[in-house]
């Protein structure tokens, strides 16, 4: 079994999926949920199967990898192939997609019976989960362009066809920006060929790697891809589209977006950025911390003053991926490692409030903090989760994000404390927006018009507590996922050509990744 | 005094032109010979026949041309090299498929053209056309002589052909944009301005190249090529001459600052010609423009380059920033059209050897998408009662983009199709838009006009924006009443009121307001007043659209008094012609996005120009 082709599977299943879900006759409509939920259950059995043939031992090198010429008069291969990281973000992205189809289960009009606009939602949903494994399996510049923009066309059905009142604005908002940043790169993707071989493979990253360019073209060539990451992760100050997709979009798609697809953003400025511009990375490194330290600050500030709860979760993760990207352009191995991690524990947590948000606002008809009041003794379980999940974003010991946290600020400050010690503040900013958005929620008297709210169902408690449950096993055990992001973090310094910074005392170990245990 | 000498003539080379050249004349006399009720038949078999011949027999030559490289003929009027053939191909195939929406009885019996071109619109005598029954079978030939000529065009090597053919396929056209059935005036002012216009290019470019031939003494690229080579002292008669030649060829192509025809003419001629020109004439025009460029000028090139930077960066962005404020589909695509010859120019002017096969298949992808979209827009149609009568009948295309509100929900198949479209014209991956994206921007980077294809890459974010707008539009929108009764005759709408209309669905459709003599003609008033203010209203409206914002609104049937018809939009399914060739666009948009390797692999096998 090691030939099978595991992720060419793994992005055909999903898509014949929402191809069947299209072609359902008439008849069959109503078995729609189940058959998108079996599809998705599939996969997740497939993945299994795919981490079982991955070797974790060599984390480091590219995996399962399959190469198969498509447009050689181009230089393009379908050339996929998964390190540690790309195989914990897909196996983040698989594992969260059924877990949106449960959340979505009674949306879209939908009660008992599936609506068709449920169907054509859910549809677009698998469709999207094979886009996401391709882009993170993509070892060919090429193939993770076209997959990039392809990516944006069901998204922004998702959120234009199924979202709130103000949903084409945001719909369209979202695509010009990412059209924006994704045309831009693709001069970078063209001017990156020419400088390399050539030839009917060339532009598979492994020949791209260790090129020998003029510094200056290298530094616009960084520059444009280092846009479109930038404005897809998304980093301040091209952010703005995020908290309108997200406050407009289905809480399903909101969990999608922000949980999988943005880290598309940041997994690219680590995988293709880095190892392919390396001089102009450590160029560029001091003006990126800048912006990262800015969105840590500013996305929590935001998040703080936020009315509408899709947005404050929005603006969270702004912050949170100005910690990622502060991880990535320091340049350690702990904090490299630390970022890589986050990007699988960030999709957890993001996703999970995203669907508690999305199940409250379901119950109260809006998504306005001033709406909701006192519902911990109405809802105690729903209570309970958000609260677990509220402290995984503010990186309470335990939860996974606090090992990621730590990791990444640990090792920034090795070689930026000032932008460490600075992101820190983020910390706490994050106490603030969770604590007093639960505190508003949650705690005081009962209000009246909510007395009767409805406690978290079976399946809603089913969407969720899978997330839950793997953010405290990741918190308490972090050492499997550990050695799958750190081979390939020392691997992506080693091509930068940067080395640890040696420490200033003797100490014993600078920060281990046991952080979690304390 | 020497003897003449006939030239020895190697015919098998000019087999495709020949066989489309020789059915259009047998076109002729069908005409005059073969029964009125069998001519249809006959006409749409011949046509059929003879571009699927002349495909046949381009891939017949292919395998030989592929060996030697090609050859001239006709003592070295004509070249058959490779990218002649490709373009040959190219042109056949999309007059093939146009041909299908030439032919396709749309609504009811009738086709996209007027019943008797000569009568007077609105008069007695073409409402008695349109009740016998009367049709123009005579599309049919001049189809097959601007295909003949457009099969020319790119395969000429010397500048005395390259006028006859540009003729050639110019004088059908001039035609046949004035034959629409509906909004006759509109198409009748579109033919004139088109001819008139393109007249004038004409003697523009004869003066360009009677001054070449004064500089290299020969008409032949290949002597001018090696005239240009050696200095001499007359090189502002080369210069000037090559100028005035290439804006005989740019406005063919419809760049900047030659393109002020598009809109217009493309709005006013009837929806098959429309495809057809946008296909065709744009792929053979950017044929010929594709050897003068390299075959003939390439001693000249950083003389040149200036002027085809300027015009491909002023293309791509006045195309783009124009199609912005459009607000009828036609109009919206004929910018569209423009902005797309500025990319392909990115290409041309590239100069690179990937270049051609850029352009190439570009040319092929984009020719593709465009008839595709135009077939569509020719089965959306209005909904209203007829002339005076309350029998409800299938009207004219109903191109406001207001009216497209909602067909998404309504239309789903032809909805995703035109969505397709879109997305190629847009440049998503996965499509034949972004192949022909990618390959002409590579060229241009290649060789070296990385600014270009810049530009070309900003003006695509901007040109997403309007493509968006129309998916939004399909999919996001309640279907608006539109105002669409007011039509009243079939002899069409004023033209004031077709033009002057901002109001898309996201404004909430119709406002009332009457534009004018546009509002007031409208609704059974007199066809002759509505002629006459048709006339006054058309040219001073012309520039109208591009300032129209939001807001102002369409101007049909309230000025009148009458009940306003809630009109609606409807899709017709016709014989099925236009539908099978709107397939076969949208199975090539898919295919040359996701698999476009055999077909680079065949142009790129050929893709050498023979000097």
């Amino acid at each position: 079994m090691a030939d099978f082709p595991w992720l060419t599977a793994l992005v055909v299943l999903p898509a014949l999926g929402a191809v069947a879900l299209w072609a359902l006759p008439a008849g069959a409509r109503r078995h729609s949920r189940t058959v998108a939920l079996g599809v998705a259950l599939a996969e997740l059995v497939l993945l299994g199967a795919a981490v079982g043939a991955f070797d974790t031992a060599d984390a480091g090198t590219h995996q399962l990898t399959e190469t198969v010429p498509w447009i050689p008069a181009f230089g393009v291969s379908w050339a996929l192939g998964v390190d540690g990281v790309g195989l914990a973000l897909v196996a983040m992205s698989v594992v969260l997609v059924p877990l949106v189809v449960l959340a979505a289960w009674r949306e879209q009009g939908a009660g008992d019976a599936p609506t068709d606009r449920l169907r054509h939602y859910l549809a677009l949903v698998l469709l999207l989960e094979a886009f996401v494994v391709l882009v993170f399996a993509a070892r060919d510049v090429f193939l993770f362009y076209v997959v990039f923009e392809a990516m944006l066309i069901p998204v922004y059905f998702m959120i234009g066809g199924f979202g709130g009142a103000r949903r084409r604005y945001a719909a369209v908002k979202f695509l010009l920006y990412s059209l924006a940043g994704g045309l831009i790169m693709l001069i970078g993707v063209i001017g990156l060929y020419l400088q390399g071989p050539r030839g009917p493979e060339g532009f598979l990253v492994e020949n791209l790697v260790g090129l020998e360019m003029d510094p200056t073209l290298e530094r616009w060539l960084f520059v444009s891809f280092f846009v479109a990451f930038a404005i897809k992760a998304p980093m301040f100050p091209v952010h703005t589209w995020l908290p309108d997709a997200a406050e407009q979009a289905p809480a399903g798609t909101s969990a999608l977006l922000v949980g999988v697809l943005d880290k598309v953003g940041t997994f690219g400025m680590l995988t293709l950025c880095l190892p392919l511009f390396p001089q102009a990375s450590r160029w560029a490194a001091p003006v990126v911390i800048a912006l990262a330290v800015v969105s840590v600050l500013y996305g929590a500030l935001l998040a703080i003053g936020q009315r509408d709860l899709m947005r404050l979760v929005a603006y969270t993760s702004v912050s949170h991926f100005g910690f990622i990207v502060l991880g990535i352009f320091a340049f350690t191995s702990t904090s490299v490692a630390g970022s890589s991690f986050y990007m699988v524990n960030h999709g957890l947590s993001t996703g999970a409030l995203f669907l508690l948000v999305g199940f409250l606002a379901a119950r109260r008809g809006s998504q306005q903090v001033a709406d909701f009041g006192g519902l911990q003794k109405v809802v105690p379980v729903l209570a309970g989760m958000f609260l677990v999940v509220g402290l995984s974003a503010l990186s309470l010991p335990g939860l996974s994000t606090f090992v990621s946290e730590i990791l990444v600020l640990v090792g920034s400050f090795a070689r930026h404390p000032v932008a460490a010690v600075v992101a820190t503040v983020g910390v706490v900013l994050a106490a603030v927006y969770v604590l007093w958005t639960y505190q508003r929620l949650f705690t005081g008297p009962v209000r009246p018009e909510l007395a009767a709210m409805p406690e978290a169902s079976a399946r809603e408690r089913w969407a969720v507590g899978p997330l839950i449950a793997a953010m405290l096993v990741l918190g308490f055990v972090p050492g499997p996922a550990l050695d799958l992001v750190r081979p390939p973090a020392e691997q992506t310094l080693t091509q930068v050509g940067v080395e640890d910074p040696a420490p200033s005392q003797p100490v014993v170990m600078p920060a281990s990744e046991e952080g979690g245990d304390r | 005094m020497s003897t003449f000498v006939a030239p020895d003539i190697a015919w098998g080379p000019l087999v495709p032109v020949l066989v489309v050249l020789l059915a259009a004349v047998a076109g002729v006399l069908v005409e005059a010979f073969v029964p009125e009720r069998l001519r249809r038949t006959v006409q749409l078999t011949l046509s059929l026949a003879a571009l699927a011949g002349a495909l046949v027999a381009v891939a017949v030559l292919w395998g030989d041309v592929r060996r030697t490289g090609g050859t001239d003929v006709l003592a070295g009027s004509l070249v058959v090299d490779g990218p002649a053939l490709v373009l040959q191909g190219t042109v056949a195939l999309l007059a093939l498929l146009s041909v299908l929406l030439v032919a396709d009885r749309v609504t009811g019996d009738e086709d996209a053209f007027a019943p008797t071109a000569a009568a007077v619109p609105g008069s007695d005598y073409e409402e008695l056309a349109r009740r016998r029954g009367l049709r123009q079978t005579e599309v049919f030939p001049l189809v097959l002589f601007a295909t003949g000529g457009m099969m020319i065009f790119p395969a000429t090597a010397d500048l005395l052909t390259l006028f006859i053919a540009l003729e050639v396929l110019s004088l059908p056209l001039y035609l046949l944009s004035g034959l629409a059935r509906r909004r006759r005036l509109l198409s009748q002012e579109a033919s004139m301005k088109y001819f008139l216009l393109g007249a004038f290019t004409s003697a523009i470019m004869l003066f360009g190249i009677a001054l070449l031939y004064g500089y290299s003494g020969s008409i032949r690229f290949s002597e001018i090529a090696a005239a240009t080579a050696t200095p001499g002292g007359t090189d502002d008669l080369l210069l000037v001459g090559a100028v005035l030649l290439l804006v005989g060829l740019l406005f063919k192509v419809g760049a900047v600052p030659f393109h002020q025809w598009t809109p217009d003419v493309y709005q006013g001629a009837p929806t098959p010609v429309t495809g057809f020109m946008a296909a065709c004439t744009k792929v053979a025009a950017f044929g010929a423009l594709l050897r003068v460029v390299y075959g003939m000028l390439p001693g000249m090139r950083w003389d040149l380059e200036v002027v085809l930077w300027t015009v491909a960066i002023l293309t791509m962005v006045v195309g783009t920033v124009a199609a912005l404020v459009q607000t009828d589909v036609k109009r919206l695509l004929a910018y569209s059209s423009i902005a797309h010859a500025g990319f392909v120019l990115t290409g041309v002017v590239a100069l690179d050897d990937s270049g051609i096969t850029a352009v190439l298949f570009y040319l092929l992808a984009y020719g593709a998408t465009t008839l595709g979209a135009f077939g569509l827009v020719a089965l959306v149609r209005e909904r209203g009662t007829r002339d005076g009568t309350d029998e409800p009948a299938v009207l004219g295309e109903a191109t406001r983009l207001s009216q497209w509100a909602g067909l998404g929900r309504t239309h789903p198949a032809l909805a995703v199709t035109f969505t397709l479209f879109l997305l190629s014209f847009a440049g998503i991956p996965l499509t034949a838009g972004f192949t022909g994206k990618f390959a002409v921007f590579s060229a241009a980077v290649a060789g070296g006009a990385w600014p270009l294809a810049l530009v070309g890459v900003l003006a695509s974010v901007a040109a997403g924006f309007f493509y968006v707008r129309i998916i939004v539009l399909l999919f996001f929108t309640e279907p608006a009443g539109s105002p669409a009764g007011a039509d009243g005759t079939a002899v069409g709408e004023p033209a004031g009121g077709e033009r002057v209309d901002g109001a898309d669905g996201a404004d909430g459709g119709d406002a009332p307001v009457a534009s004018g003599v546009g509002g007031a003609t409208a609704a059974g008033a007199a066809p002759l007043a509505a002629a006459t203010a048709d006339a006054t209203a058309g040219p001073g409206t012309a520039t109208a659209d591009a300032t129209a914002g939001p807001g102002t609104a369409t101007a049909t049937a309230t000025a009148t008094g009458t009940t306003v018809e809630r009109g609606t939009t409807t899709v017709v399914p016709g014989e099925g012609l236009t539908v099978v060739a709107v397939a076969v666009c949208a199975l090539l948009t898919v295919v040359l996005g996701v698999a476009p390797q055999p077909v680079l692999d065949a142009i790129g096998s050929v893709a050498v120009l023979l000097p």
